[in-house]
């Protein structure tokens, strides 16, 4: 029986990685390749030197300084957005509970290139009072992380029992904003940041949004380089899967088990009875 | 091991239609634990028996074993005389309720009856039939259409008893089914197991780790350290008459109090205690002396003092902190609580029942 | 501080939902209904042409065979992986690899696909089959293999909780009542994933449904999906009405969403009474 079922996981396991190995190899293997098919290591060399990349590329340079801020401001906006607000509705307003939820939840049948049709008008105004910078795609993006880091959050909150603490605390002297900051917030640490980084996989991620408002991100730039230098574009997206996949496997070691594979696992195990 | 033929006789001439069991020599270890070292244990047709330990001290394994879950390294299993050592679990004819969670959940109280009957291929009628039967005896009737997710703990362990009775195994495996429920659905549900275990007359194997739960239902106890049995023998037998300190320690609670041996008795707290067989029987000795066999006096002059007492009920109990060293657990009359409070000096001796020394190791 | 104070306390959240998400869905309820600031129901019979229809069915074939045959494959990746160790190096590699294609695939995965199978691709090389061919950026072909690279890693990690809430007591208590392993994936395991999987396909559907990235990074000439279609309207010279049309695309699509995703969350309330407890 054992012994059956460990050679089924290899048989399907090796087939899975040669499935899904094969393109990542292909990646490497085009991106180490010159005109006349010798392996060379040119392209990796100039993506290695930031200084190239700014002179040669500066799409690229301005797609990944855009998606930076990107991450930073869409986590900065969705943080102070969420986490007072739930906190707050759990404490003084529950009765509201059901349709904050319900409204968070609601980006899911929302696709992004609905948004897009949706938010066009809404951002007209947006570049009339802050102008065009990429950056302020953040709106946007807070709505898309909006279901996934209401999620966290909300596993977070139910596993402190936001209620008690913060009665404790108020018997003990404490202001609202001291229950907050020094009572709320450390409890949250750790759906705070598995709600961020959340945010941060989706920012970089993103595409749909900023190619049809036509702003530069990390995407669009490999999507536009792509047309005219296909290896530095494939170049980058490997560099970016690898990273990526790196930083999942080593948060896999430290969150405990499978804590941030993905936003949508994340979605899937907080799915809690509401009573 | 202390056989105990009298609790084995009545048992056996008790069965209404139980098989006897028989593990000889059971081994099996998991690398380098010994889950089971050398386990021999004959259930006789219709006796309950429940196997006691600690954690990690081969109780579920041998029941695992006997189940076929677990495949033994060696020895031989024998039920109704028939070897079964190397017969899969579904085809070995047993009852098995779990610790917790073992209900299909996509199916209701009834169906989860019916499930093991179904693969007997009876009629729907005999079916149903069985199953209403089945779970009247545990007091379900009502719930019959309700899902595992819709019912209370006791309820869910209550129909998975049912559903392995319901085939009417020749053997009843029981894996601290208790275990997962408050205290007090915990006894109201082992008395009833009992209860429903003498009327259908089921060779039953109960493994718990709580001493109380067994001494209460079965007919014999075994007490397992190691992947070893320590001593296996009817609960008031177990408890008066422990083999060893181990024995006397897990089952009940227990007094260490220092003394010294001198043949068939020894003299603790300055009175004299008979000894049981297989203690030490010279030198300095540790004596495992139970608190009902401790009486305590107030005296003003007298060498110890009262650390604490406590009201439980029946009877109460008073902790004293010894003048050669310890404290003495000393039950008494519910009645005499009042009469010491914290701080009274009092002398302690011991009633006389017999008690086991062992040799004084520190 | 009475009600109305605590009430203040949720405005920036309404405020800020009201701006970047109820406005915007207004304006493609609305939209999809006004035309020239008229009420119309042009652009909604627009939907009809054919055009939009086949595209709309395009849509609807690819995220159907993406959606079974990733649910499939992901299913019996799952229950691989759920026979590893528990904490395992092997089951933190495949989910954090799953989580990366299924997270972040877009335009890589357009590249990693043009990379393998274009004419200068490593396979195509490699086998010395001529010329890579167009069936790489037809969506019945091309696109619906590299749908997969994101529809696999996708039900392997919504559905794995699942295969990993299997009790091992069930698959006991089904082999002392007298039961077969063959029957207790029959009878047991079987019914008890089945909302789960269903659950799993009908996210996979929507999933599909909606990418955009690596169609329009792959495809270059016309729109043969629906969510090509509607990008399509912003960047063609646009035609009078064109928006209007656009609009009702979008809200077609919601609607389709809106009614996989609800039978979704109904499936899976069910799945976690019987899993999660």
């Amino acid at each position: 029986m054992r012994r059956r079922q460990d050679l089924f996981r290899w048989v399907v396991v090796t087939l899975t990685l040669v499935f899904f190995g094969l393109p990542l190899f292909s990646m490497l293997e085009f991106t180490t390749r010159d005109s006349a098919g010798h392996r060379t290591a040119a392209t990796w060399s100039a993506l290695a030197d930031f200084g190239v990349i700014s002179t040669r590329y500066p799409d690229l340079r301005a797609g990944f300084l855009a998606s930076v801020g990107l991450a930073v401001l869409t986590v900065v906006v969705m943080l102070v957005l969420l986490v007072p607000t739930m906190t707050w509705v759990r404490l003084r307003l529950p009765g509201l509970g059901r349709t904050v939820e319900f409204i968070c939840l609601l980006p899911l049948t929302v696709p992004a290139i609905v948004l897009v049709v949706g938010l066009t008008p809404v951002y007209a105004w947006v570049t009339y009072f802050l102008g065009g910078n990429a950056i302020w795609l953040s709106f946007a993006y807070v709505v898309l992380v909006l279901p996934y880091a209401y999620r966290s959050l909300d596993a977070g909150l139910r596993a402190i029992d936001v209620r008690t603490l913060s009665e404790a605390a108020r018997s003990l002297g404490a202001s609202w904003t001291t229950v907050m900051l020094k009572v709320i917030l450390p409890n949250l640490r750790t759906a705070v940041l598995s709600a961020s980084f959340l945010a941060v996989a989706l920012t970089l991620g993103e595409f749909t949004i900023a190619s049809l408002f036509s702003r530069t991100n990390l995407q669009v730039a490999m999507y536009l380089i792509g047309k005219s230098d296909a290896q530095i574009s494939i170049a980058v997206g490997l560099a970016s899967l690898v990273f990526a996949f790196v930083i999942l496997f080593a948060m896999s070691f430290v969150g405990g088990a499978r804590s941030a594979t993905s936003p949508l696992a994340r979605l899937r195990r907080n799915r809690k009875e509401l009573t | 091991m202390t056989a105990a033929p009298t609790a084995y006789d009545k048992a056996a001439t008790d069965a209404t239609r139980g098989v006897a069991v028989e593990l000889t020599g059971l081994h099996r270890s998991y690398g380098p634990v010994q889950a089971l070292d050398d386990l021999n244990l004959r259930l006789a047709p219709g006796e309950l028996v429940a196997l006691l330990g600690p954690s990690g001290c081969g109780k579920t394994t041998a029941l695992r074993c006997l189940a076929g879950l677990e495949d033994p390294d060696s020895g031989r299993i024998e039920v109704g005389g028939l070897d079964l050592t190397r017969v899969p679990t579904n085809k070995r004819d047993l009852g098995m309720v779990f610790q917790a969670y073992s209900l299909f959940p996509h199916m209701t109280a009834r169906q989860n009856v019916e499930f093991g009957l179904q693969l007997r291929r009876q009629s729907s009628q005999q079916r149903r039939a069985r199953a209403a039967e089945m779970l009247d005896l545990v007091g379900l009737s009502t719930q019959a259409d309700r899902f595992a997710h819709q019912m209370s703990g006791g309820q869910q362990q209550r129909v998975a008893l049912a559903r392995a009775l319901a085939i009417e195994p020749q053997v009843l495996l029981l894996d601290e089914p208790l275990s997962a429920l408050d205290a007090k659905v915990r006894v109201q549900l082992r008395d009833e197991i009992r209860r429903i275990q003498l009327e259908v007359g089921t060779t039953t194997l109960f493994v718990t780790h709580d001493q109380e739960e067994a001494l209460a239902v079965a007919d014999r106890v075994g007490v397992m350290r190691s992947g070893r049995l320590e001593q296996i023998a009817a609960p008031e037998e177990l408890y008066s008459r422990p083999v060893n300190d181990f024995v006397a320690d897990f089952v009940g609670v227990t007094n260490r109090l220092p003394g010294d041996a001198d043949a068939k008795s020894a003299t603790v707290l300055g009175g004299s205690v008979p000894l049981l067989v297989g203690s030490a029987t010279s030198g300095p000795v540790t004596v495992l002396v139970r608190p009902e066999h401790l009486v305590v006096h107030a005296d003003p002059n007298g060498p110890d003092a009262v650390t604490s007492v406590s009201f439980l009920g029946a009877h109460g109990r008073v902790i004293v902190g010894l003048a050669a060293g310890g404290q003495a657990i000393v039950q008494v009359p519910s009645s005499a609580v009042s009469n010491y409070p914290p701080g009274t000096r009092v002398t302690v001796r011991p009633t006389g029942e017999a008690a086991l020394a062992v040799s004084a190791r520190t | 501080m009475r009600p109305s104070g605590a009430l203040l306390g949720v405005v920036p959240f309404f405020a800020y939902v009201t701006v970047f998400l109820l406005i915007p869905a207004l304006v493609v309820v609305i939209g999809a209904f006004v035309s020239g600031g008229r009420p119309t129901l042009g652009n909604i019979r627009a939907l009809g042409e054919p055009a939009v229809t086949s595209a709309l069915w395009h849509s609807v074939v690819l995220s159907v065979v993406t959606a079974v045959v990733g649910a499939v494959l992901g299913a019996i990746l799952a229950y691989a992986v759920s026979t590893a160790r528990p904490n395992g190096v092997l089951k933190r590699f495949v989910t954090s690899l799953c989580g990366v294609l299924a997270q972040f695939g877009g335009v890589i995965l357009a590249f990693a696909f043009l990379a393998t199978f274009s004419a200068q691709g490593f396979l195509t090389r490699l086998l010395g089959v001529g010329g890579g061919g167009l069936w790489l950026y037809e969506w019945d072909k091309g696109l619906m293999l590299v749908y997969l690279y994101f529809q696999v890693p996708l039900m392997l990690i919504v559905f794995l909780p699942a295969v990993e809430g299997l009790r091992p007591q069930w698959r006991e208590a089904t082999e002392t009542l007298g039961g077969s392993t063959a029957l207790y994936w029959r009878k047991v395991a079987g019914p008890i994933l089945l909302p789960s999987f269903i659950g799993a396909l009908l996210l996979l559907f929507t999933n599909a449904f909606s990418a955009y990235a690596t169609a329009a990074a792959l495809v270059s000439q016309g729109a043969p999906l629906l969510p090509l279609q509607i990008g399509g309207t912003f960047t063609s010279e646009v035609v009078l009405g064109q928006e209007g049309v656009g609009k009702a695309m979008a809200l077609a699509m919601v609607v389709v969403v809106a009614i996989v995703m609800t039978a979704y969350a109904v499936l899976d309330r069910r799945a976690s009474k019987w899993l999660v407890r």
